[in-house]
């Protein structure tokens, strides 16, 4: 019983952060060109300087 | 700087292929090269940016969408913190704080990841550009770069350089993030839910693991109040748009599929939250939150496929001269918007450069690219006091012209509001999905009541009555329904996009399902609609390598023809060097060592011009006689064999065209098509296919050029070839691509395709309900049997739609 008083939350908590992820790579754009995305990961430049 | 031009001595050649003549279109007038003085020169001298063939659109529709050109031209201008993405806000430069500016830019050509690498490596070796990233899916460019110094026309030439022709989009960076808003929202929806049906579905599968054996009622009224917990707010927040299209649908007296969606889920919510609170089994969070998950990935599929028509549209926009430089009466020149021309004003125009109003040609001579107009990429050659319209390009030298229709009034604006108009008359169409939901939502309600009345008419209380009847409305509840024409459409998009064809809308498919008539508009489209050198040239490779080395110069499409055919032999085409020089109207011109040699019209190069048919350029070199090279127009490769194999399939075909008779017979007769017109402009277009309708056949236009675009909104389905003008994108429901014909045939195949599927969809999801309803009436369903049903339906139509995808599809009779 006191398993599952910790175990619940934890899966909830957990939930929400994946919920979280969501909505921020939503938020940072990073559904907005999947086709562009898919081709950039097999591109082999060096990351641009910040 | 003025440039020298002959004057040709009467019997000059004109640059117009005989299988092309003025369509229905008025016609530009015939020309002789007149002077013209370059007021502005741009430092590149070869070419311009812009080209010809990039399409243009824009024009104000009366129908409201808000597609409107930014009072100023310039790109809007905004300072911003530094974000995550370049789509979404500038970055400060470092050590400095100058201000940047983002400049979006629509890329035609773009269609892999080396594609994306070119432009983007192109646009940051510009001096003065911080950032540019590609976006492959909406074929553009953002590019962030300092706000003076670098100006869009930079940005434009340096990829028209590479060979990829761009525009910008006026306003851009605002139409995207608004046209993208619907879909993100829809999305972050769909992501809540998701979360919530699983992490309740975790809840509930373990009190069904648990029920009726080890678990203590106290635990599983905490698992009941945890699933509320989650529940009550995510119905709330996911369940937005389906209440709100719901009470707007009440309001208006109608009934649609998102009436009983809402019902269904509101009650089911109350009364579980009801149980939990009696501490009953009959908790129904789970069914409800997976509905909603359900229903909100059929409507992203059908909102998606929509969306990325729009962003297409907005493309258009950008592709049209925005802006004008007007000669003020002290002689200085001012930059304005393009609509805020006035008739009268005189407007210069550079070369490579739209017209941005309707105007009499005053000053300067040369070509003008009308395929807008005409839907032929052949130059016309103008004069002053020859019309010019709107959206044409200059291809040659200045020209100044007086306004005479601007903006609204234009022949562009006006032949968008022939489109406007047949486009309100297709918008009456209904589609399949929402003709099922004026069958199911009564049934729907009806069912639900009747269950209730049963219940109570049986003698049970009214909370088991309730109980059952949100069971029925749950488990009719149109999860199947509403993903079994989204699925499926998006599976046919797919397959489509595969083979070059990109579907506009999802309606277009279902209605290129019903077609059993097809209408072809012959430039363009049955032919490829570029010169061609014809076959059997007596001509040396060694004359051709040299022809094409000087004609590289020039952007002429017969120029360009044979660059092209040269190319095609296998020779090596050397650049001339800058001393190459064109005489507008008539043709290039190179002092070599050896002596002048020309590439141009039978005047320019000394040549006896033969009276003949087919459209001619001539060569000197600089020792030896003139040497003629003959174009001609080819018909597809797979044009013949398509037209068979429709007619086959058992279509009535038609060919309609703006161009000559005889032309016309000749195509017809290649292809085997019985029925032609010759000479038609949009009206009679038009006018031929309210005849066709009135037989009662739907007919399938497939045309390009701004002459095809009304035809094209006001057939039943359209087609358009992707190297059309724009316009004819835009009305078209699907645009294809390539060389070939065949995907004309696909398209046919997979929408009917799908329009079966899409009705197996239905009878999947009528199925189910026929096995589960009775059970629900009966008050069999329990919350578990409700998710099976419902998970299973889902998957179950989808899947079927996956199918499509690999299928093999035959057109047949």
């Amino acid at each position: 019983m006191t398993a599952l008083a910790w175990l619940i939350p934890c899966a909830l908590l957990l939930g929400l952060l994946g919920l979280a992820a969501f909505l921020w790579s939503l938020n940072s754009g990073q559904f907005e060109d999947l086709e562009g995305a898919a081709w950039r990961a097999l591109q082999d430049e060096d990351a641009p300087k910040r | 700087m003025a440039e020298a031009l002959t004057q040709a001595a009467g019997g000059r050649k004109n640059f117009t292929s005989p299988l092309r003549g003025e369509g229905g279109a008025p016609s530009l007038g015939s020309a002789i090269a007149g002077s013209s003085t370059n007021a502005t020169a741009r430092p590149s001298d070869r070419g311009a940016p812009g080209g010809g063939d990039v399409a243009a659109s824009a024009y104000d529709t009366p129908t409201g969408s808000a597609i409107g050109l930014s009072p100023q031209a310039e790109p809007a201008a905004h300072d911003g913190v530094g974000g995550l993405s370049p789509w979404r806000s500038n970055l400060h430069l470092p050590g400095g704080g100058e201000r940047t500016v983002t400049t979006m830019l629509a890329v035609e050509g773009m269609h892999c990841g080396g594609c994306m690498r070119k432009v983007e490596q192109a646009l940051s070796a510009v001096p003065g550009v911080v950032s540019a990233r590609a976006n492959l899916s909406a074929r553009r460019v953002a590019t962030v770069h300092q706000a003076t110094g670098v100006d869009s026309l930079d940005l434009v030439e340096a990829l028209d350089r590479i060979g990829f022709k761009a525009a910008e989009l006026v306003g851009g960076g605002d139409s995207e993030a608004s046209a993208r808003a619907p879909d993100q929202a829809l999305l972050r929806r769909v992501g809540v839910a998701g979360f919530a049906a699983a992490n309740i579905m975790l809840l509930s599968v373990s009190v069904w693991s648990g029920a009726g054996g080890d678990m203590s009622p106290s635990v599983q009224a905490i698992f009941h109040w945890l699933s509320a917990l989650i529940a009550l707010p995510v119905v709330g927040y996911a369940g937005q748009p389906f209440f709100a299209s719901a009470v707007q649908a009440l309001r208006a007296g109608r009934l649609n599929m998102d009436v009983p969606i809402s019902l269904g889920v509101t009650l089911a919510t109350a009364m579980s939250l009801y149980q939990t609170m009696r501490g009953s089994e009959q908790v129904y969070f789970d069914a409800a939150v997976t509905l909603l998950f359900f229903l909100l990935v059929g409507r992203f599929l059908d909102q998606r496929m929509r969306t990325r028509a729009a962003g297409a549209a907005a493309n258009l926009l950008g592709l049209r001269g925005a802006a004008a430089t007007v000669l003020q009466p002290d002689g200085s020149t001012a930059r304005l918007a393009a609509r805020l021309l006035v008739p009268g004003m005189r407007v210069l125009t550079a070369p490579g450069e739209r017209f941005a109003a309707d105007g009499r040609l005053l000053q300067g001579g040369g070509e003008v690219d009308a395929s807008l107009i005409t839907g032929e990429t052949v130059p016309v050659a103008v004069a002053p006091g020859a019309l010019i319209y709107a959206g044409t390009v200059n291809l040659t030298g200045t020209l100044v012209t007086q306004a005479t229709a601007t903006d609204q009034h234009t022949l562009l604006a006006e032949i968008g509001r022939l489109m406007a108009t047949a486009e309100q008359a297709r918008g009456r169409y209904v589609r399949l999905a929402d003709q099922a939901a004026r069958f199911y939502a009564p049934a729907v309600h009806v069912l639900g009541l009747v269950t209730f009345a049963g219940w109570l008419a049986i003698g049970h209380g009214w909370e088991s009555a309730l109980t059952a009847a949100i069971a029925v409305l749950i488990i009719t509840c149109p999860c199947a329904l509403a993903l079994a024409v989204p699925a499926v459409q998006v599976a046919a998009a797919s397959r489509l996009f595969g083979n070059g064809v990109l579907v506009k809308a999802p309606d277009g498919l279902e209605r290129l399902a019903d077609v059993d008539t097809i209408v072809l508009d012959k430039t363009g489209t049955l032919t490829l609609g570029e010169p061609f050198l014809a076959t059997g040239q007596p001509v040396s490779d060694d004359v051709l390598a040299r022809a094409a080395c000087l004609a590289t110069a020039s952007r002429h499409p017969y120029a360009r023809a044979v660059v092209r055919a040269a190319e095609a032999a296998g020779l090596a085409v050397r650049q001339p060097g800058p001393d190459v020089r064109e005489a507008p109207g008539s043709g290039l011109e190179r002092i070599g060592a050896d002596g002048p040699e020309r590439l141009g019209s039978a005047a320019w190069c000394e040549a006896a011009a033969t009276p003949g048919t087919t459209a001619t350029v001539w060569y000197r070199p600089a020792r030896g006689d003139p040497v003629a090279f003959n174009f001609a127009d080819r018909l597809r490769p797979d044009a013949i064999a398509v037209v068979s194999r429709l007619r086959q399939a058992g279509f009535h075909i038609e060919l309609l065209s703006g161009d000559r008779t005889p032309v016309v017979e000749a195509a017809a007769s290649d292809t085997g098509i019985d029925r032609w017109i010759a000479g038609a402009g949009p009206a009679a277009k038009i006018a031929r296919l309210a005849a066709l309708e009135a037989e009662g056949r739907k007919v399938l236009m497939v045309g390009d050029g701004l002459n095809d675009a009304p035809a094209l909104a006001a057939a039943h389905a359209s087609l358009s070839p992707s190297s059309a003008a724009d316009i004819s994108q835009t009305a078209a429901d699907a645009v294809f691509q390539g060389e070939r014909l065949a995907p004309l045939l696909e398209t046919l195949a997979v929408a009917r395709a799908a329009r079966r599927m899409a009705l197996q969809n239905f009878a999947i999801a009528i199925g189910y309900n026929a096995v589960f309803v009775p059970l629900a009436m009966a008050g069999l369903v329990t919350p578990l049997i409700a998710a099976i049903a419902m998970s299973a339906s889902s998957i179950g139509v989808t899947a079927n739609a996956v199918r499509l995808k690999t299928m093999r599809l035959e057109l047949v009779r």
